[in-house]
């Protein structure tokens, strides 16, 4: 009887002290990646991004500089509920100093909320959502590698230039997709192009027939694709089925990562336009890059993601240093304060709002036979200058910039 | 579903409560009042949360013989209605919590009305296309902000009095709403309506013949679960501050299921016990990504096979009391 | 076409609306294909199979890994990957669901639920999840042109091919000897186990009958959905519903509500798209609130 309740009591505190047995004293700068390792962005983001930010720690030379730095990760799962968990107990029981990663937008703003309530640092990578930069922006946060305006803006604009002047949108029906959608038709319009028509699709819809021939009926030039993972390959895949690129329409990818390219093959996905603020094969530091990166990282070449984390990571420890200190708050303010400059996008800034500003690329995906092999997959069609890639910082209702 | 371990034995002196469940009980509560000084609390409310959950959940299939494959649908719109209300119309946590519970209630009764006459698979279904018609609902209406939730909720303070922006007290605030949502549904259990309601799922003809009107009472059942699932999600929305479509989703109806037949159905303690246990899994696995949900389904598996019984229920067994 | 006046139904151009029309049934027809598996298996077993949406995403990764490793192309794939799934199954059954049938019918939910949650987290774990590129075979690429839209050849090759498995699917189970040795044995199989006929060996190459035909839809699918571990998970509640509303136990209703979920899906993407995936859970509250057992069901 005695022993059954002992059993229970034992059963459930055992379980229980698990997650919150590995006390770290400070004196260590202890980085957390937090992103899905699982599902959607597994690929995109995941493992890569632990891999990337080993990879910015050594290549820091941490240990010669006499700091210590230690890296733990965790699986989100894409809920915002699990996400913000892992992270209030990384800031207050594990001492972690500093949050990467976080793709997904719901996530990232629940833990953008949670680092600026404990005034610790939060380096945004993975998620899209410009609000970040804007109405949620935070002394504690800097959004990296992209946003959805960035996207809207780089494949909008250009693909109007070039005379995709008629827009048909195949949407996912989430808060993710209309802002993309939205931000894309703003640009559009103002370079003198038309909206033909929408369409807004639940997600994860298998299953993009009916809207196919509604984009075909709608007779625009471009088929923009406000979606994201497994809708847009998805989509993209039976719009080569239905003829699309044939029937003389193109698509436009509006959130589309080298890793998807991989996984439709070039045949599937070739003249497929997208903007992206990195790839590997762009120029000798990128290439050395990319081929340690694959070799510790089963063969996957960087996405724009992994890159953005290393890049972060970088940053964030060269003002660590400066500072001697990583308080939350403090360090942010330095890396604001701090050009940046490293392999893989070159110098930089992060501004006032928390926005990181580089350059932005129009890429275009090769024919099958103009690639040399796995992974040579983009051609470049136009570079978007630093200041021009971003939202204008007035532009953006964030509280902490001055009118 | 066939009679559930240990709801057999004590049920004839329904009035007196057995010796050795008080014994467990106060086992329970020392244990959880200790517990946040030496486990990180906020990882000790989320599983209090969904141990309240589990408990309504287990009224349903443990003693009504009921399985609802619909029951986030409940937790997940008391965490909206909580959120909304803490939010945007600035209520005291309190009235949000209760607010929460209400529309969870309501949506309960609505619900239960619709749906109460079917039985096995079929209920099971049907409750599932609700759920899924709220999930809709929930993606759809702006006030929920799709998939970025209701974010940066105000934890505010309790009765005007107690900060609950301190740890430790949101935790004893969550400690006393669980303990009440649990003796609520133990109440409703040894009690001459739970013996109505075992009678109903041992031979409902006879139940009937007899004059009791089985509707009624599955109803009343179901709408209770409904209540206090509410009430977990109501709590949780305003602990962790957020409500999101994670809590709508079908996958959450599966991990209640999930907590309470690894705990033991028709137990007492089996859906905590059983919560706490997934809830320290998930936590435990996290760093390992994609192995959560293989073990998740192992465990699934194995409590099938071998484990029907659950946690509490094979202590039961070996002690030989209903837990 | 005559130059300027359209006719339209409904604010949509006729043409228009006949070429979704013609698209809900070709989806109509693979969710007949999907969920036949799940309803021979219920109707004929009373297991409820929740790991059917795995058996279909393993159908398809099948046909990627046989083009991959044996260089065997659609076509063989179509024979070769039910079967190595179908045995997979006929795996799962002898192990596992065998001890559950003296038990109520959710265990075997339970358990195939949690088959299920390991096989998707393996083929995660293994393979990511943007999918692997799998290509349509040579002779079925390209169009016809019907006129008021073009139809990719693929697609309708999907529409009589799961035809053809449909009805004959149907005749095998009621109209042969072997069916009528299939339905007796599950109504009574002491009797029927007194004949002399095997009615354990019956119960277990009947299950691994239903998974073959799931994972035929998966091959049938992998060369117009992108082949990837998320695939089944996406799809089982549907499937479910559909064999719900058809009547759990009626393989003729779960093909003709397939037909009819594709046609009404189909319509709901012109409407209103948003809903085009929770239309068919409106449908099954609406259906089991009327008649509790289905379309086409026996006993509640």
């Amino acid at each position: 009887m005695r022993r059954a309740r002992i059993l229970v009591a034992f059963l459930v505190v055992a379980l229980a002290a698990g997650p919150a047995a590995a006390q770290i004293s400070d004196g260590v700068i202890k980085i957390g990646v937090l992103n899905d390792q699982s599902s959607l962005y597994a690929d995109l983001a995941g493992q890569g991004s632990v891999v990337a930010a080993r990879m910015a720690v050594e290549d820091y030379g941490a240990d010669k500089k006499g700091l210590k730095v230690e890296i733990v990760s965790a699986d989100h799962q894409n809920k915002p509920d699990v996400g913000s968990q892992i992270a209030r107990q990384w800031f207050d029981a594990d001492k972690v100093d500093v949050i990467v990663d976080v793709p997904n937008s719901g996530v990232a703003l629940a833990i953008n909320q949670i680092a600026k309530d404990k005034g610790k640092a939060m380096l945004v990578s993975g998620a899209a959502t410009a609000d970040l930069s804007g109405k949620a922006c935070s002394p504690n946060t800097i959004h990296w590698t992209y946003d959805t305006w960035a996207l809207a803006n780089g494949t909008g604009n250009a693909i109007v230039k070039t005379g995709g002047d008629t827009w048909f949108f195949l949407t996912s029906d989430y808060a993710f997709g209309h802002a993309l959608e939205r931000d894309t038709e703003a640009v559009v319009l103002k370079a003198g192009g038309k909206v033909v028509g929408k369409v807004r699709h639940p997600l994860n819809t298998q299953d993009f027939s009916s809207f196919l021939l509604q984009a075909q009926a709608s007779k625009a030039k471009i088929i923009g694709l406000a979606n994201a993972g497994g809708d847009t390959t998805n989509a993209i895949k039976q719009g080569a089925e239905f003829g699309i690129v044939r029937g003389g329409q193109n698509f436009a990818g509006l959130l589309v990562f080298i890793t998807d390219v991989h996984a439709l093959g070039l045949p599937t996905a070739q003249g497929l336009i997208m903007t992206e603020t990195f790839y590997w094969d762009m120029n000798d530091k990128t290439r050395a890059f990319a081929k340690r990166f694959a070799e510790r990282d089963r063969g996957i070449h960087p996405t724009m993601i992994h890159a953005g984390v290393y890049s972060a990571v970088t940053h964030y420890l060269k003002a660590v240093e400066a500072l001697k200190g990583d308080d939350g708050t403090k360090v942010i303010a330095k890396m604001k304060e701090m050009p940046t400059d490293d392999a893989l996008f070159g110098k930089g800034t992060v501004r006032a709002d928390g926005r990181k500003i580089h350059p932005a690329y129009l890429f275009e995906v090769k024919k099958p036979t103009e690639s040399k092999g796995a992974w040579d997959y983009y051609k470049l069609r136009a570079t978007i200058p630093a200041e021009q890639a971003f939202r204008p910082i007035d532009q953006g209702d964030c509280p902490l910039v001055k009118k | 579903m066939p009679a559930p371990a240990g709801a057999d034995v004590a049920e004839t002196a329904a009035a007196r409560v057995p010796r050795h469940q008080v014994q467990a009980f106060a086992a329970m509560v020392g244990v959880l009042v200790a517990a946040p000084f030496f486990v990180y609390p906020v990882f000790l409310m989320k599983a209090l949360c969904f141990a309240l959950f589990a408990c309504a959940f287990n009224l349903l299939i443990g003693y009504v013989g009921l399985l609802s494959f619909g029951h986030a649908a409940f937790l997940g719109s008391a965490g909206y209605a909580s959120a909304h209300a803490a939010k945007v119309w600035g209520f005291p946590p309190e009235a949000a919590i209760v607010f929460g519970t209400l529309v969870a209630a309501l949506l309960g009764g609505a619900i239960g009305a619709l749906t109460i006459r079917s039985r096995g698979i079929y209920f099971a279904n049907i409750t599932l296309a609700f759920a899924q018609m709220i999930f809709f609902f929930a993606v759809q209406a702006s006030f929920t902000g799709g998939e970025d939730g209701i974010q940066a909720v105000p934890r505010g303070t309790l009765l005007g009095v107690l900060d609950l922006r301190q740890t430790h007290t949101m935790y004893f605030t969550v400690l006393g709403i669980f303990l009440l949502g649990f003796l609520i549904v133990y109440r409703a259990i040894h009690s001459p309506f739970g013996q109505v309601l075992k009678a109903i799922r041992e031979n409902e003809p006879r139940a009937v013949s007899l004059g009791y009107r089985a509707e009624h009472y599955k109803l009343i059942a179901f709408a209770l679960s409904a209540t206090l699932a509410g009430l977990a999600g109501a709590t949780k929305a305003i602990v962790f501050q957020l409500a999101s479509l994670t809590d709508v989703h079908w996958t959450m109806s599966g991990e209640v299921v999930l907590m309470t037949l690894l705990g033991g159905l028709g137990t007492i303690f089996g859906p905590v016990v059983g919560a706490f246990i997934v809830i320290g899994l998930e936590n435990y696995l996290a760093q390992l990504g994609a192995w959560v949900t293989i073990v998740q389904g192992a465990i699934f598996v194995v409590c099938v096979l071998t484990f029907r019984r659950g946690v509490v229920g094979e202590l039961g067994r070996i002690i030989r009391k209903p837990l | 076409m005559p130059a300027g006046e359209e006719i339209t139904l409904f604010g949509v151009p006729t043409q228009a609306l006949f070429g979704q029309l013609l698209i809900g049934l070709i989806n109509g027809a693979f969710y007949a294909l999907l969920s036949l598996g799940l309803s021979v298996i219920f109707g004929l077993l009373n297991i409820i199979n929740f790991a059917h949406g795995a058996q279909y995403m393993m159908g398809a990764f099948a046909a990627y890994f046989l083009l991959q490793w044996a260089g065997l192309g659609y076509w063989a794939s179509l024979l070769v990957a039910p079967i190595a799934i179908g045995v997979v199954g006929i795996v799962i059954e002898r192990t596992m669901l065998k001890r559950l049938y003296h038990l109520d019918h959710l265990y075997g939910l339970l358990l195939t639920f949690g088959v299920a949650l390991v096989i998707e987290g393996v083929f995660r774990n293994e393979f990511g999840s943007s999918g692997l590129p799998y290509g349509i075979p040579s002779q079925l690429t390209g169009s016809y042109n019907l006129g008021f839209m073009f139809l990719p050849k693929y697609r309708a090759w999907v529409v009589l091919f799961s035809l053809a498995v449909c009805v004959a699917t149907w005749y095998v189970i009621e109209r042969t000897k072997l069916g009528a040795y299939l339905r007796a044995a599950t109504e009574n199989p002491t009797l029927v186990q007194a004949f002399g006929i095997n009615v354990p060996r019956m119960i277990t190459l009947t299950y691994g009958f239903g998974v073959a035909l799931a994972a035929l839809a998966g091959v049938l699918a992998a060369p117009i959905y992108q082949v990837n571990p998320l695939m089944g998970a996406n799809m089982i509640i549907v499937v479910f519903a559909v064999v719900v509303i058809g009547g759990m136990g009626s393989i003729v209703g779960s093909i003709v509500t397939g037909f009819g979920l594709g046609v009404v899906e189909g319509f709901t993407k012109v409407f209103y798209p948003e809903a085009s995936s929770t239309v068919i859970f409106v449908i099954m509250a609406l259906v089991l609130l009327v008649r509790p057992a289905g379309l086409f069901g026996r006993t509640a």
